[in-house]
C-alpha cells in the first residue's frame, strides 16, 4: 500500500519496530474509538484527534528516559498514550467520568500525570511553550540532566510568547526540545497563508537555537532526530528545535467540516505516507513479522481500546461535591 | 456481530441533523476512515467516516431525511462471513443512550441560600504578634526585602526573577542586596518579556520550585495575565489535584504619581475575581512582611499587590525570628461604634486619616484593613457592621465590579437587617488616569470623600 521506498534501517531491531507499530496503532484505534464515542454523545465539547500524527510522539518517546518531562497543547491524547498513561483513565476523562485522569474535571484538553511526568494538556495556543521551558528551568536549577519535550503546532509557532521563550531558553541554555508538530493547518488556515517561513525551525537561528526538519510520517526518522536533540540538550548545550512535518487526517476538532483542503489531498497522504503502514511494510518486507503476528497485535490493541471504552462508559460521573474540590491545595501536590 | 452505524453528533451542540447523502450503497465494503455519508448540522455539511471495517448490510435511513436524532441507527455494518439475515437481531437491540444517567436526587450545590436571621460571626481577633514583642520602625520596602531574604535563606527552591531585580537591585530597590547574598542562580534578571517569563515561572513551579516573579509594575503584568489565570490558577483544578502552582507574582500596583493612564491602575478586583488565586494587598510594613512570607510558603499561586507610594512609608514591625501573618484575617486598625470603614492597600491612608478627623467631630469610626482579598475575611466586616450598622468602603480601583461592590452585596445578603443606611463605595473615578496634577487628584478617591460618605451614612 505504501508507495514510499522503505530504506534499510540497520539501527532498529525487530522488537523495536513491533513496539512502534503497536504504540502507533494503539493511538490510532483509541482515537477512532474516541471519535465514535463523540458521535454517540458520550464525549462532549472539543475533541481534537491525533490520527495521522502518531509517528511524532511514538518516535520521540523512544528517545526519552525516566524523569524526562513532556508538555503539549490540546491535541494531547497521543502524547498521553505514548508516554504510558492508562488508556482507561484517558478515555474516562474524555467522557467526563470519575475514573478519568482529572476525575472528569479537565476533559480532552486538560489531563496530567505526575507519575509519567506529563504536564498537560493546555488549551491556549502557545501558552504551554514557556511552561515547558519553565519545567526545563527547574531541572537545570535542581542540577539534574532531565530534558523537557515541549510540543506545539505550526499555528502556535506564530504566537509571540514562543519567541520570548526561544530567547530565554537560548540565553539560559535550558534543556528543552521544542517540537513543532507541523501538520500544515492551523485549524483551517494553511501554513502558506499564515507563516512567513516555509521551514519554521529556521526561526531558531535568530536566537542561536539549532534545529532541523524531520519527516514526521517516518517513525524512525523522528526517533533518530530525537536522539540527536536529546543528546544536545542533555549535554548542557541548551535548547533544540525539531520541526516535524506531519499531517492530521481528521478535522481540527470533531466539528470541523474541513473545507479548506481537498478530500484527495487527505486521501493521498493516507495512501502514500501513512506512518503505520510504513512500519507494517518494514516488518513484513524485513521478515520481522508475519501477517499473523500483526493480526495478533491488532487484536490485542482492539481489546485494550474496547476495554478503555467500556471503562469510560461504566465509570460514574464525578460526585457533585467534586465541584468544590481542588481549587486550593493544602500542600503543593508535586512536592508531596 | 452486525453492528449498527448510528447518527453521529458532529459538534458540541448537535442534537439532530439531516442525512444529506449516502456515499455508499448496500453491499459495499468499507474500511476504517472511508467516508460513507454527508451529514448536515446547523453549521456545516460534514463528512462521516466509517470506524469499523465491514460490508454495508442495510441502509436504515434514506438520504435526504431531515431531523434525524443523534444516535438513531442509520445503517447496519456486517463483519466478514455475516449475511443480511443477521440484521434483524442487530437492529432489534436498543440504541445506546446518548447521555449517562443523571442522578436527579443528587443534592444541588447551587441551591439558593434560604433567607434567615444571620448569626453574628465570631471573627479571629488574636493579635498579629505576642504582646510585649519588641518592634522597630521599618519601611514597607525594607520589610518586603527582608521577607524575600528570609524565605530564600530558609528554602533553596525559592528564587526571584524579573526585570532589573539582580544587578540593578530592583527598579524600586526592593531586591537590594539579594544578588550579593544569593547569586545569579537565584536572583535572575530577565529580558523585558513579561508574558514569557511569567510562563517560565509557572512551569518552574510545576517542576518543583517556588518562584517569585516580580513585575516591575502590575501594569506590565497584564501582558502575562493569561499565564496567571489560565496556567497558574486553574491547573490544580484541571488536573484533579495532581499538579499545583506554588508561586508568587508580585510588584507595585495602582497609581503612583503623574505617570498617566497606562501606568496607573489597581488590579485588586481583577485578580480577586479568579478562583484558584490568592490575592494580597498589604498596607503596613508588618503586613507586607508577614503576608509575603506566608505567600512564598503557600502551595497556591499568590498575587501580591504592592504600592509604590507606600514603599517608603514606615511602620512598626515586630522583631521576631519568623514572623508571618495568615491569609484571610483582616486587621482592625481602630475600633469604633458609629460606622465601619473597610479598605485595603493605599486606600487605608484615606480611611485612617478620615477616621481621625471624624473623631474630632465626635464620630467614632471602626477602620478595617482587609489585607487579603482572596480569601476575604467577611466575618470581621460583618461583625463590625452588626455593631455600627453603617459601612463605607475605600479603594483606588474603578467603581464597576469593585471590591466595595462585592462587600456591599455581601452585607445585603448577610447583614441586611443590621444596615441603617445604604453602603457607600468610595473608589477611583470611572475614567482612565489623567496626567495633569489637578485631574489626577480628582480621579483618585480622597480623605474628604471618605468623610463625606461617612457623614451621609451616619446622617451627621
Amino acid at each position: 500500500m505504501s508507495a514510499r521506498k522503505t530504506q534499510a534501517k540497520p539501527n532498529v531491531s525487530a522488537d523495536e519496530l513491533k513496539q512502534y507499530y503497536r504504540d502507533m496503532l494503539l493511538i490510532r484505534r483509541f482515537e477512532e474509538k474516541a471519535g465514535q464515542l463523540y458521535g454517540m454523545g458520550l464525549i462532549g465539547g472539543f475533541c481534537h484527534l491525533y490520527i495521522g500524527q502518531e509517528a511524532v510522539v511514538v518516535g520521540l518517546e523512544a528517545t526519552a528516559e525516566e524523569g524526562d518531562k513532556r508538555i503539549t497543547t490540546y491535541r494531547d491524547h497521543g502524547h498521553m498514550l505514548a508516554c504510558g498513561m492508562d488508556p482507561k483513565g484517558v478515555m474516562a476523562e474524555l467522557t467526563g467520568r470519575e475514573g478519568g485522569y482529572s476525575r472528569g474535571k479537565g476533559g480532552s484538553m486538560h489531563m496530567f500525570s505526575k507519575e509519567k511526568h506529563f504536564y498537560g494538556g493546555h488549551g491556549i495556543v502557545g501558552a504551554n511553550v514557556p511552561l515547558g521551558a519553565g519545567l526545563a528551568f527547574a531541572d537545570k536549577y535542581l542540577g539534574n540532566d532531565r530534558v523537557t519535550y515541549t510540543y506545539f503546532g505550526d499555528g502556535a509557532a506564530n504566537q509571540g510568547q514562543v519567541y520570548e521563550t526561544f530567547n530565554m531558553a537560548a540565553l539560559w541554555q535550558l534543556p528543552v526540545i521544542f517540537v513543532i508538530e507541523n501538520n500544515q493547518y492551523a485549524m483551517g488556515t494553511s501554513q502558506k497563508r499564515s507563516t512567513s517561513t516555509p521551514d519554521i525551525y529556521t526561526r531558531g537561528a535568530a536566537f542561536g537555537i539549532p534545529g532541523e526538519a524531520v519527516d514526521g510520517m517516518d517513525v524512525l526518522a523522528v526517533r533518530d532526530a530525537g536522539q540527536k536533540a536529546v543528546a544536545h540538550c542533555r549535554s548542557g548545550k541548551g535548547p533544540y528545535i525539531l520541526e516535524i512535518k506531519t499531517y492530521r487526517y481528521r478535522g481540527h476538532s470533531m466539528s470541523d467540516p474541513a473545507k479548506y483542503r481537498t478530500r484527495e489531498e487527505v486521501q493521498k497522504m493516507r495512501e502514500e505516507k501513512d506512518a503505520i503502514e510504513h512500519v507494517r511494510d518494514l516488518l513484513l518486507s524485513g521478515k520481522h513479522a508475519t501477517e499473523d503476528d500483526l493480526k495478533a497485535i491488532d487484536k490485542e490493541i482492539k481489546a485494550i481500546v474496547n476495554e478503555a471504552a467500556e471503562f469510560s462508559k461504566d465509570s460514574p460521573e464525578p460526585d457533585p461535591a467534586e465541584l468544590w474540590t481542588d481549587i486550593y491545595a493544602d500542600v503543593a501536590p508535586q512536592n508531596a | 456481530m452486525a453492528t449498527e452505524i448510528l447518527m453521529p453528533a458532529l459538534s458540541p451542540t448537535m442534537e439532530e441533523g439531516t442525512l444529506a447523502k449516502w456515499l455508499v450503497k448496500e453491499g459495499d465494503e468499507v474500511s476504517s476512515g472511508d467516508i460513507i455519508a454527508e451529514i448536515e448540522t446547523d453549521k456545516a455539511t460534514m463528512e462521516f467516516e466509517a470506524v469499523d471495517e465491514g460490508t454495508i448490510g442495510k441502509i436504515l435511513i434514506a438520504e435526504g431525511t431531515e431531523g434525524v436524532k443523534v444516535n438513531t441507527p442509520i445503517a447496519v455494518l456486517l463483519e466478514d462471513g455475516e449475511s443480511a439475515d443477521d440484521i434483524e437481531s442487530a437492529a432489534a437491540s436498543p440504541a445506546p443512550q446518548a447521555t449517562s444517567d443523571t442522578d436527579a436526587d443528587a443534592p444541588s450545590q447551587a441551591a439558593p441560600a434560604k433567607a434567615k436571621a444571620p448569626d453574628a460571626p465570631q471573627p479571629d481577633r488574636s493579635p498579629d504578634w505576642p504582646e510585649g514583642t519588641e518592634t522597630r520602625k521599618q519601611t514597607v520596602r525594607e520589610a518586603i526585602n527582608a521577607a524575600l531574604a528570609e524565605e530564600m535563606r530558609a528554602d533553596p527552591t525559592v528564587f526571584i526573577m524579573g526585570e532589573e531585580v539582580a544587578e540593578y537591585e530592583g527598579a524600586y530597590k526592593i531586591t537590594q542586596g539579594l544578588l550579593d547574598e544569593f547569586g545569579s542562580k537565584r536572583v535572575i534578571d530577565t529580558p523585558i518579556t513579561e508574558h514569557g517569563f511569567a510562563g517560565i515561572g509557572v512551569g518552574a513551579a510545576f517542576g518543583g520550585l517556588r518562584p517569585v516573579v516580580e513585575f516591575m509594575t502590575w501594569n506590565f503584568g497584564m501582558q502575562a495575565i493569561d499565564q496567571i489565570i489560565n496556567s497558574a490558577a486553574k491547573t490544580l483544578y484541571m488536573s484533579g489535584g495532581q499538579m499545583g502552582c506554588p508561586m508568587v507574582f508580585r510588584g507595585p500596583n495602582g497609581a503612583a504619581a503623574r505617570v498617566g493612564a497606562q501606568h496607573s491602575q489597581d488590579y485588586a478586583a481583577w485578580y480577586a475575581h479568579i478562583p484558584g488565586l490568592k490575592v494580597v494587598q498589604p498596607y503596613s510594613a508588618s503586613d507586607a512582611k508577614g503576608l509575603l512570607k506566608s505567600a512564598i510558603r503557600d502551595p497556591n499561586p499568590v498575587v501580591f499587590l504592592e504600592n509604590e507610594i507606600l514603599y517608603g512609608k514606615s511602620f512598626e514591625v515586630p522583631v521576631m525570628d519568623d514572623f508571618t501573618i495568615p491569609f484571610g484575617k483582616a486587621r482592625i486598625w481602630r475600633e469604633g461604634t458609629d460606622v465601619t470603614i473597610v479598605s485595603f492597600g493605599i486606600g487605608m491612608t484615606y480611611a485612617i486619616e478620615a477616621a481621625e478627623k471624624l473623631a474630632e467631630d465626635g464620630i467614632s469610626a471602626e477602620v478595617i484593613d482587609l489585607r487579603t482579598l482572596r480569601p476575604l475575611d467577611y466575618d470581621t466586616v460583618i461583625a463590625s457592621v452588626m455593631k455600627t450598622n453603617r459601612c463605607v468602603t475605600v479603594e483606588e480601583g474603578w467603581p464597576v465590579a469593585s471590591i466595595g461592590n462585592h462587600i456591599s452585596a455581601t452585607l445585603m445578603e448577610r447583614a441586611f437587617d443590621y444596615l441603617d443606611a445604604p453602603v457607600i463605595n468610595c473608589t477611583g473615578k470611572d475614567v482612565p488616569m489623567p496626567y495633569a496634577a489637578n485631574l489626577e487628584k480628582l480621579a483618585l478617591t480622597s480623605t474628604a470623600e471618605v468623610i463625606e460618605a461617612v457623614r451621609t451614612v451616619t446622617y451627621r
